[in-house]
C-alpha cells in the first residue's frame, strides 16, 4: 500500500510536470513543423512570461487587489500579451531575414537570440532568483497518518486543468478556424500554400504568437509551482521541452502533448527512486536514445529526403 | 501604401514598448521573503519610449530609408577590386601568419605579466576555436556540446595527476587522446542525424558531462572542483621557489638567475603558443588533405558527397573525432594555467562562445577565426565598464552576423586549380 501510495505520488508529480513540458514543446513542434527550424529562443519566452506574469501578480499586490481570480487571469493576459509580442518580434527580427537559408544559419541566429533574451532579463531584473508568491495553498491528502502520506495540490490541479483547456482550445483552433486550416497548409506544403493565396508570413507569425502564448501559461503556471523565477530557468526547461516534443514526434501536436507527459512521468520516476541529481542525464539520454532508434518520434511522419 | 505604412508602423511601436517596459520599467525587488516592485529610473523609462520611436519612424519610412541605403556608393574600397589571385593570397595568409607567430614570440617580454595571462588565455581560445572550425566549418556539423570534449582533457589531467602523479607532458597526449575516443565513441551513433538534431544531441551530451563532473562527488570533488594541478615542467626544471617533487631541480637555480614568479607564466605562455601553432599546422594540413576536401564535399551537399561514393560516417567521424583532440589538448592547457579546474567553467555558454568565434571569424576561414578569438577575448577586457552587457553584446552580434554577412567577417576561400589557356 505504501508503495503503491509513492508510485501514485510520483506519477501525479510527473504528470504535472508533464503536461507543463507540453505546453511548451507545442510551441517547437509548431514552428518546426511548418518551417523546419528550432526556436532556440522559445525556453526564454517561457521565462519572460513567467517574469511578466510575477510583476503582474506583484503589481497587482501593491495596488491591493486580492481576488484570486482576477489576479491570475490579469497575470495570465499580461504574460501572454508580452510573450507573443516577444515571439512575433523575435520571429521578423532574428529568423525572417534568415529564412531559406542554410539550415545551419537559422539555428545560430536562434542561439544569439536565446543568449541575447536571457541576459536582456538577466540585466534589467538581476540574476538572483525572485520568490513566486504561493497564490493557490493547500490540497488533498490520502493515506494513513504514520505512513508515507500522498497529496496531490490544489495548484496540481490548477495545472491539469488548465493545460487540458489550453490543449483543447488549441486542437479546436487548429481543427476548425480558417487560420488553422492555413497553418495545416501551410506545414504541409510551404510554397504551395503561398501560391494558392495563403499570406504564409502571417501565417508563421501566428504560429510563433501562439507558441509563445501557449509558453507563458506554462511559466506562470511552473513559477508558480516551484516557487521561484531566475534568467537562466528558460534554457533547461527549453531543452525539456523540446526533447518532450522530439519525443513525441517532432512537427505533431498530439506527440508533443505525449511526449511531455511520459518525459514528466520519466523524470519524477527517476528523481523518485534514484536520485534527483540524475533526472536531468536521464531526459537527455532518453532524446539521445529516441534520436538514435527512432528519430521520427512516437507520432511523428517519416521525412522523406528531397533531391 | 502610406496608409498600410502607418498603421504597420504604429504597431510595431506598440510592441516594442510591450516587450520593453515590463522586464525593463518594472524592476523586481525582492524584500525579505516578500517581492515588492519598483518604477526603474526615469531614464530607462524615457530610453524605453525613444527606442519605440526610432522604430516608429524607422517602419514609416522604411522604404525610403532602405532606397537611401541602395543608392549609397559602396562604402568599402575593396568591394570593387578583383578578386586577388590565389598566389597573391596565399602569401598574404603566409605573411599574416609569420608576422602575428613573430608577434606572439616578443609579446611576454615586452607587456606586464596580467597580459602575458590574458595572452595564454586567447592562445587556448585560439586552440578551440581552430578545433571546432573544423567541426562546424569544415564539416558542417552544429556541435553545441563541444565543451564537453574540452572538460575531457582538462579533468583527465587533474585527475591523473592527482591519483597518480603524471606530469603534464604526459598527460597532454592522453588527455587529448581521450577527448578524441570521447568524440569518437559519441559520434559513431549520433552522426546519422541530420544538422539539428545533431545540435542538440551534442547539446545534451554536453550538459550530460557537466551533471556528471558536478554529482559524482567521490572522484571529481563535485562542484568544489579539483585543485593543486601542477605546473609543467622544462626537461624536469621547475618553476616554483622550491623545488615540489623529489629528483627534479628548480629553474632559477640551474641557470643561476634570480627567481621570478614571471618565468613560470612566460613558459606557460609559450607552451601554449607552441600547442596553438602545432594546431594550426596541423589542421591547415587536414584542410589540404583528401579527407579535408571530402569534409567540405560533405558540408555542401551530402547526398552528391555519398553518391560519389564517400562513406559518410568516416568522413563526418574524423571531422568530429579531430574536434575533438585539439578540445582536448586546450583543456590540458587550460587545467595547469588554472591550476584549479571546476564543472563551472564547461557550460554550455563557453560552447556558445567558441562558437561565436567561429561564426565571427567566418567558418572555415583560419585567419578569420583566429582575429575573432583574439577580439572577442580581449575586447571585454579593453572595455571593463561594459562587461555586464558582454554576453547582450554576443548574442546580438551572432544574429546580426547571421542577418547580414552569414559567411563571417573573412570568409573561407577554397583553394582552386585553374588551367591555363592554351595560346
Amino acid at each position: 500500500m505504501q508503495d503503491l501510495l509513492y508510485f501514485s505520488q510520483q506519477l501525479i508529480n510527473g504528470l504535472t510536470i508533464g503536461s507543463t513540458y507540453a505546453l511548451i514543446a507545442i510551441g517547437y513542434t509548431m514552428v518546426y513543423g511548418i518551417i523546419g527550424m528550432i526556436n532556440f529562443a522559445h525556453g526564454e519566452i517561457y521565462m519572460i512570461g513567467a517574469y511578466t506574469a510575477l510583476i503582474a501578480i506583484t503589481g497587482l499586490a501593491s495596488l491591493g487587489v486580492a481576488w484570486l481570480p482576477v489576479i491570475l487571469i490579469v497575470a495570465l493576459i499580461c504574460a501572454m500579451l508580452v510573450s507573443s509580442s516577444m515571439g512575433w518580434a523575435v520571429e521578423r527580427v532574428a529568423y525572417r531575414p534568415v529564412r531559406g537559408r542554410h539550415r545551419l544559419i537559422p539555428l545560430i541566429s536562434a542561439i544569439g537570440m536565446s543568449i541575447f533574451l536571457q541576459n536582456y532579463v538577466h540585466l534589467a531584473q538581476g540574476s538572483r532568483n525572485i520568490g513566486f508568491p504561493a497564490l493557490i495553498e493547500g490540497g488533498f491528502n490520502f493515506g494513513s497518518g504514520d505512513g508515507f502520506q500522498m497529496s496531490l495540490s490544489y495548484m496540481q490541479i490548477t495545472i491539469f486543468i488548465t493545460t487540458l483547456i489550453c490543449m483543447t482550445a488549441l486542437s479546436l483552433f487548429i481543427a476548425r478556424s480558417r487560420t488553422g486550416r492555413a497553418c495545416r497548409a501551410v506545414s504541409q506544403d510551404l510554397g504551395m500554400a503561398n501560391l494558392l493565396g495563403i499570406d504564409t508570413n502571417r501565417i508563421i507569425s501566428a504560429t510563433f504568437v501562439i507558441g509563445a502564448a501557449l509558453a507563458a501559461v506554462a511559466g506562470l503556471l511552473l513559477g508558480m509551482y516551484y516557487g521561484s523565477v531566475d534568467p537562466l530557468f528558460g534554457f533547461i526547461a527549453g531543452l525539456k521541452a523540446f526533447t518532450a516534443a522530439v519525443l513525441g514526434g517532432i512537427g505533431s501536436i498530439p506527440g508533443a502533448m505525449l511526449g511531455g507527459l511520459i518525459l514528466g512521468v520519466a523524470e519524477s520516476m527517476t528523481s523518485g527512486y534514484l536520485s534527483g541529481e540524475y533526472k536531468d542525464v536521464i531526459s537527455f539520454s532518453l532524446l539521445i536514445l529516441i534520436l538514435l532508434f527512432k528519430p521520427t518520434g512516437l507520432l511523428g511522419k517519416p521525412e522523406v529526403e528531397k533531391i | 501604401m502610406a496608409a498600410h505604412n502607418l498603421k504597420h508602423a504604429l504597431f510595431c511601436a506598440i510592441i516594442t514598448i510591450i516587450i520593453a517596459y515590463p522586464i525593463l520599467g518594472l524592476n523586481l525587488v525582492a524584500q525579505g521573503t516578500s517581492v515588492a516592485l519598483e518604477g526603474a529610473t526615469t531614464a530607462t523609462v524615457i530610453n524605453v519610449f525613444l527606442a519605440a520611436v526610432a522604430v516608429f519612424l524607422f517602419q514609416l519610412f522604411r522604404d525610403s530609408i532602405m532606397g537611401v541605403f541602395g543608392k549609397v556608393p559602396n562604402l568599402n574600397p575593396m568591394a570593387k577590386r578583383g578578386p586577388i589571385s590565389q598566389e597573391r593570397r596565399l602569401l598574404m595568409e603566409r605573411v599574416f601568419f609569420v608576422a602575428i607567430i613573430l608577434l606572439a614570440l616578443v609579446w611576454p617580454f615586452i607587456v606586464s605579466r596580467g597580459a602575458v595571462d590574458l595572452a595564454t588565455l586567447v592562445l587556448i581560445y585560439i586552440m578551440l576555436a581552430l578545433g571546432l572550425n573544423v567541426v562546424v566549418g569544415l564539416a558542417g556539423l552544429l556541435d553545441l556540446g563541444y565543451v564537453a570534449f574540452y572538460a575531457v582533457g582538462a579533468y583527465t589531467f587533474a585527475l591523473l595527476s592527482q591519483y597518480f602523479g603524471i606530469s603534464f607532458w604526459l598527460a597532454l597526449p592522453i588527455g587529448a587522446l581521450l577527448a578524441a575516443l570521447f568524440g569518437f565513441v559519441l559520434g559513431f551513433p549520433v552522426l546519422r542525424l541530420r544538422g539539428d538534431y545533431l545540435a542538440i544531441v551534442t547539446l545534451g551530451f554536453g550538459e550530460i558531462i557537466r551533471i556528471l563532473l558536478n554529482n559524482w562527488t567521490t572522484l571529481t570533488g563535485g562542484p568544489n572542483g579539483i585543485g593543486g594541478i601542477p605546473d609543467p615542467t622544462l626537461f624536469g626544471m621547475e618553476f616554483g621557489r622550491r623545488v615540489k617533487e623529489e629528483g627534479n631541480v628548480s629553474f632559477h637555480e640551474t641557470f643561476g638567475i634570480a627567481y621570478s614568479g614571471e618565468h613560470k607564466v612566460i613558459f606557460l605562455y609559450l607552451i601554449a603558443l607552441v600547442l596553438a601553432v602545432f594546431t594550426l599546422l596541423v589542421i591547415r594540413r587536414f584542410m589540404r588533405m583528401p579527407v579535408g576536401r571530402a569534409w567540405e564535399a560533405l558540408r555542401e551537399d551530402e547526398i552528391a558527397a555519398r553518391s560519389l561514393g564517400m562513406s559518410r560516417t568516416a568522413v563526418k567521424l574524423s571531422a568530429f573525432t579531430i574536434g575533438a583532440f585539439f578540445a582536448g589538448f586546450a583543456g590540458t592547457v587550460f587545467a595547469s594555467k588554472q591550476g584549479f579546474i571546476s564543472p563551472e567553467s564547461f557550460v554550455f555558454l563557453e560552447s556558445a562562445i567558441i562558437l561565436a568565434i567561429v561564426v565571427l571569424g567566418g567558418m572555415g576561414s583560419q585567419v578569420g577565426v583566429i582575429l575573432a578569438a583574439i577580439a572577442v577575448t580581449i575586447l571585454p577586457e579593453l572595455a571593463r565598464e561594459f562587461s555586464e552587457y558582454r554576453m547582450l553584446i554576443f548574442g546580438a552580434a551572432m544574429v546580426l552576423m547571421m542577418v547580414w554577412r552569414p559567411q563571417g567577417l573573412l570568409p573561407m576561400r577554397r583553394i582552386q586549380i585553374e588551367l591555363k589557356e592554351q595560346g
